[in-house]
């Protein structure tokens, strides 16, 4: 691996060293996350699948049974029974922090209590049919809500832990060994200087005492 | 925070929902599809439900918001049958996590 650009300096070594150690750091912290963000959504996400499914097949009848409404009643007065919905909702939301990613939570409310107020219209002018068609909606209709939450939840978690794990990975396979490498490098690098400062101090030292022997012999004579 | 629940695909299939209080938005091409969705968007909705068929039609859109918190995109199917894109949507974000369809990759 090419070695960063780095400078064989102490104070450069300390502040790799201090990178190395906070990069491991936030490596195992990330790693962690990750694991338990994923342990989650694979609850989650199976919960998801099983709710998918009722919903679909309820909604599949709900729709057939609209279908068969809309096929023996004129279209003008289905129109005109479904025109001023009596019922009007609306949904709280609110959020929920698991492992750092906000998931919604919704709550509905609907504007009257009646079980009987989603059917809008008088009953004289229109077919049973609409009846049952109205009441499977409205039957299925708390297990859409739970599975929006669900769903929208699933979503942005499978985001985080893509996220998560491009970041661990980076850690991992980049960061960390880059560091370690780079470490390395100005270690040798420096051990290496103070040899040379060694072996140029002998050497000087030799040419001391060599010259001490010489002026001493000169003396002598 | 109270929000409201919007449905918006082709009229057949989304008549029915106004009866329990959510507002229906009947689109009938792609673009007005797009138009309508953009505005609900931006608008004061929770929950959004779309019907696969339009789903389909205009997806990057839907991508575009799948990483807010607000507003959840939810398929349902239609009235003209299921096309499994709700579940290739769950699959989706699966595989987005993991890596590989490992949980329901056997299921068709």
């Amino acid at each position: 691996m090419a070695i960063a650009k780095v400078n064989p300096t102490r104070m450069e070594l300390t502040r790799l060293k201090k990178k190395l150690v906070t990069a491991k750091r936030g490596h195992k912290l990330l790693k962690d996350k990750r694991d338990e963000l994923m342990r989650r959504f694979l609850e989650l996400v199976r919960e998801n699948m099983a709710l998918r499914e009722s919903v679909e097949k309820g909604l599949e009848v709900a729709n057939q049974n609209f279908v068969l409404a809309k096929a023996v009643m004129r279209e003008e007065i289905l129109n005109t029974a479904l025109m001023a919905p009596l019922q009007s909702l609306s949904v709280e939301v609110e959020k929920r922090n698991v492992m750092s990613v906000e998931i919604p939570e919704f709550n509905y409310k609907t504007r009257t209590p009646g079980e009987n107020d989603a059917y809008s219209y008088g009953f004289a002018f229109t077919s049973g049919d609409l009846d049952f068609a109205v009441k499977s909606l409205s039957d299925i209709f708390p297990d859409m809500l739970k599975l929006a939450e669900i769903e929208k939840s699933c979503q942005l978690m499978a985001a985080e832990i893509e996220k998560t794990r491009r970041r661990v990975n980076a850690l991992e396979h980049v960061m960390i060994p880059e560091t370690e490498e780079s470490i390395k490098y100005i270690t040798m690098k420096l051990d290496e200087n103070e040899r040379s400062t060694q072996v140029r101090l002998m050497k000087v030292k030799d040419m001391m005492i060599k010259q001490n022997i010489e002026s001493k012999r000169n003396s002598v004579k | 925070m109270y929000k409201g629940v919007a449905v918006i695909g082709d009229r057949d299939s989304i008549y029915g929902f106004s009866s329990i209080g959510l507002s229906i938005f009947p689109v009938s091409d792609r673009e007005d599809g797009l138009e309508k969705f953009r505005q609900l968007c931006r608008g004061d909705y929770a929950v959004i439900y779309i019907t696969e068929a339009l789903a389909a039609e205009i997806e990057e859109e839907i991508e575009k918001v799948s990483e807010s918190m607000c507003p959840a995109v939810i398929l349902i199917p239609g009235v003209f049958g299921n096309t499994g894109r709700g579940k290739a949507q769950v699959r989706k974000s699966v595989e987005k996590a993991v890596g590989s369809d490992i949980l329901f990759g056997g299921e068709k």
